[in-house]
């Protein structure tokens, strides 16, 4: 679950992280309230759960409060990939002397967080890493002894960090694991972190986290509800958000073949084969294991939603159930959603010939086909073709 | 021979009188893996299974009573990573983890202690262990299987039964197959299961099948290079997922443009390995593999 930039420097806050003074308004009026109250320019930001806001005009800086009221109203009726603004932040304009990168992740590979600073905030990490790759540097933390100061010097002279900024910035880094491990976040970022040139005299901090972002391991919101609860309603589409709470594993694409398999990666074999028989999928969806009635009718209701759907593919392998089992499941279900698109059917594994011998005779139109090539093929043709 | 399980392997089944555990017990009863012990705290005492297997409140317990050697895992997400440490803790060499929804700051925690216990882990969130004739450890169906030269190394579940299906189909039997799970972090990676593979004698063949998200599918390809001399054929799946999204698997998500079916498709065959383009095509190249 992706967290937008104002809940996420409000996390950075609680640990210790110094950001800007600011507040978010969902109206141009309220912009202009905290820009009065913040005195003197102000940034105006979109509150988009995307990247890119800068590029897209979703950021600006005003010099007066009429400035921000009006860039707000500008903002506010925008929409970044496809996504509408619905809020802004508003935040204090910081003095920038520099800007740094300070992200934690996951390193997969060495099954640790890792820590990567970089000289060259204010862009995506992602192009540093492959533009400039030695412009990045990382340590590995140790999940029972936690992130050391002796790392976060060795990140700072690693990024060539004026040392009079050490200090502060060693709490910042510690607080921004302490955030990612207790938030169980599986990206935590701040970028830029500018510095201001001020020397941390009259409160005012000489590292401040301009944005931020964080990302949150979905298996571990349970325990977290205070974060459950700040998820955004356009993160998913609204068949997506259904699915989630149907316990059904789907994604949107834009392909016109409505994909409805057991199992994640047969799920994702799916969809490629019908892209390789030149078909496009309009769907990951996993209905899991057993392909009950209940649940079958629950996915052929999320697939037929979507008005590119053209033809519907049910690949299902049969393992420990039976695809007899499987077949008398997608019936039942049929008879509750009633499609009107063509239906292409590929059960294997136990039972498959009793399985394909119920839909066959079923009375349903529905084209079955014994491998995967053959049911790509023949739901293609058939989304061309009703 | 055959890679982690074997007719001598002694099973604790974690979680045995919860649904699933007692269902997929007496599945693997039936298929012939001695299922020695059973475990479910409070529930000592007692048997599961039409008192074919007894029950202990304590995985220590099980072991001092039944010499058990393993364990396979199908306690609910929050309890997992306790059931595993416990396992390692008891002295259990192998422990395989069905369980999906573990949090990855759990696993990192977990993955670290396990190290340094030197306990090995199948999983999270796995089909488990299959050797065909010999014993099954956790959900895969049993009769899709025969014994036979292939070892089949899977990130994924069904697409793995869909393969080992039509490999057997057209007769060729596996030694061993393996689920490593679709987490981002998992006890047991493809190079660990291909040095095995390598190093067993009954595996002439190897079937590997991937997806998107993470590298270990290119680190994989490099131990190939380096130290493979059995022919591998693979298929990766995901090649047309969109970036940032989560398919299914949480370790299936194409990351900062990192992960990518294509980037490993690219990686496989620079070093020769044969990358099927659709599942059904992998049975036919392990036909031809020399």
């Amino acid at each position: 679950m992706k967290l937008h930039e104002y809940q996420s420097k409000r996390i950075f806050a609680q640990y210790g992280i110094p950001i800007p003074e600011g507040d978010v308004a969902t109206t141009p009026s309220e912009a202009r309230a905290i820009a009065e109250r913040l005195g003197g320019p102000v940034v105006v930001k979109s509150q988009v759960l995307v990247g890119g806001r800068g590029k897209a005009g979703g950021i600006k800086l005003a010099r007066t409060p009429d400035e921000a009221e009006q860039l707000a109203a500008q903002i506010l009726s925008l929409q970044i990939k496809g996504l509408p603004v619905r809020k802004v932040l508003v935040d204090q304009a910081a003095d920038i002397r520099q800007e740094i990168y300070l992200g934690v992740v996951v390193d997969r590979a060495a099954a640790r967080p890792v820590m990567m600073a970089s000289s060259e905030g204010g862009v995506e990490i992602e192009e540093v890493a492959r533009v400039n790759p030695e412009a990045i540097k990382k340590v590995h933390i140790d999940p029972f002894i936690g992130l050391r100061s002796y790392q976060t010097r060795r990140l700072a002279k690693g990024i060539g960090l004026d040392p009079a900024l050490h200090r502060p910035f060693d709490r910042i880094a510690r607080g921004l694991y302490r955030a990612f491990v207790e938030s169980d976040a599986s990206l935590a970022e701040i970028n830029p972190l500018v510095a201001t040139g001020e020397g941390g005299a009259q409160g005012l901090a000489p590292l401040l986290a301009v944005d931020g972002k964080m990302i949150l391991d979905d298996n571990g919101l349970s325990r977290h509800p205070d974060l459950a609860e700040m998820r955004d309603i356009d993160e998913e589409t609204p068949t997506e958000r259904e699915a989630r709470e149907a316990g059904l594993s789907y994604v949107q694409l834009d392909g016109e073949i409505g994909c409805m398999v057991n199992g994640a990666g047969l799920a994702m074999a799916t969809m490629d084969i019908t892209k390789h028989f030149g078909g496009a999928p309009a769907n990951f969806l996993d209905i899991g294991g057993g392909a009950k009635a209940d649940r079958v009718a629950a996915a052929l209701r999320l697939i037929l939603a979507d008005p590119n759907v053209r033809a519907v593919l049910f690949n299902i392998f049969g393992g420990i159930t039976r695809c007899d089992e499987v077949a008398k499941g997608i019936l039942t279900a049929l008879e509750e959603v009633k499609p009107q698109v063509p239906m292409v059917a590929r059960l294997v594994g136990t039972n498959e010939e009793e399985g394909r011998r119920l839909l066959e005779e079923s009375g349903y139109a529905m084209i079955t086909a014994t491998t995967l090539a053959e049911a790509a093929q023949k739901a293609v043709a058939a989304a061309r073709n009703p | 021979m055959a890679i982690l399980v074997d007719k001598n392997t002694r099973l604790v089944v974690q979680g045995i009188t919860g649904r699933e555990g007692e269902f997929h017990s007496r599945q693997m009863l039936e298929y012939g893996t001695q299922v020695v012990a059973g475990v479910t705290p409070g529930k000592g005492g007692q048997t599961a299974c039409d008192g074919r297997v007894p029950v202990f409140d304590t995985v220590r317990e099980a072991v001092e009573a039944t010499g058990a050697n393993s364990s396979v895992v199908y306690v609910p997400a929050r309890f997992a990573p306790d059931a595993i440490l416990e396992a390692a803790d008891a002295g259990v060499d192998l422990i395989v983890c069905i369980t999906e929804g573990i949090p990855v700051m759990d696993m990192i925690r977990v993955k670290a202690y396990l190290d340094q216990k030197g306990a090995r882990l199948v999983g999270p969130n796995c089909p488990g262990l299959l050797t065909p004739g010999e014993a099954k450890v956790g959900i895969m169906p049993g009769h899709i299987a025969t014994p036979g030269p292939v070892g089949v190394v899977s990130r994924s579940g069904t697409l793995t039964y869909e393969v080992v299906y039509a490999l057997t189909a057209r007769g060729m039997g596996q030694t061993t197959c393996v689920g490593i799970g679709g987490d981002p972090i998992i006890g047991t990676r493809f190079v660990d299961v291909l040095e095995m593979f390598e190093a067993d004698p009954k595996t002439e063949r190897v079937v590997m099948i991937g997806e998107i998200g993470g590298n270990d599918e290119e680190i994989a390809a490099r131990f190939i290079a380096e130290r493979m001399t059995k022919p591998v054929v693979a298929f990766i799946a995901g090649q047309t997922a969109p970036p940032g999204k989560r398919m299914g698997h949480a370790g299936a998500i194409i990351e900062g443009g990192e992960g990518t079916a294509a980037g490993k498709i690219a990686a496989l065959e620079a070093v020769g390995v044969q990358v099927a383009e659709h599942p059904e095509q992998v049975a036919e190249l392990v036909a031809t593999a020399g």
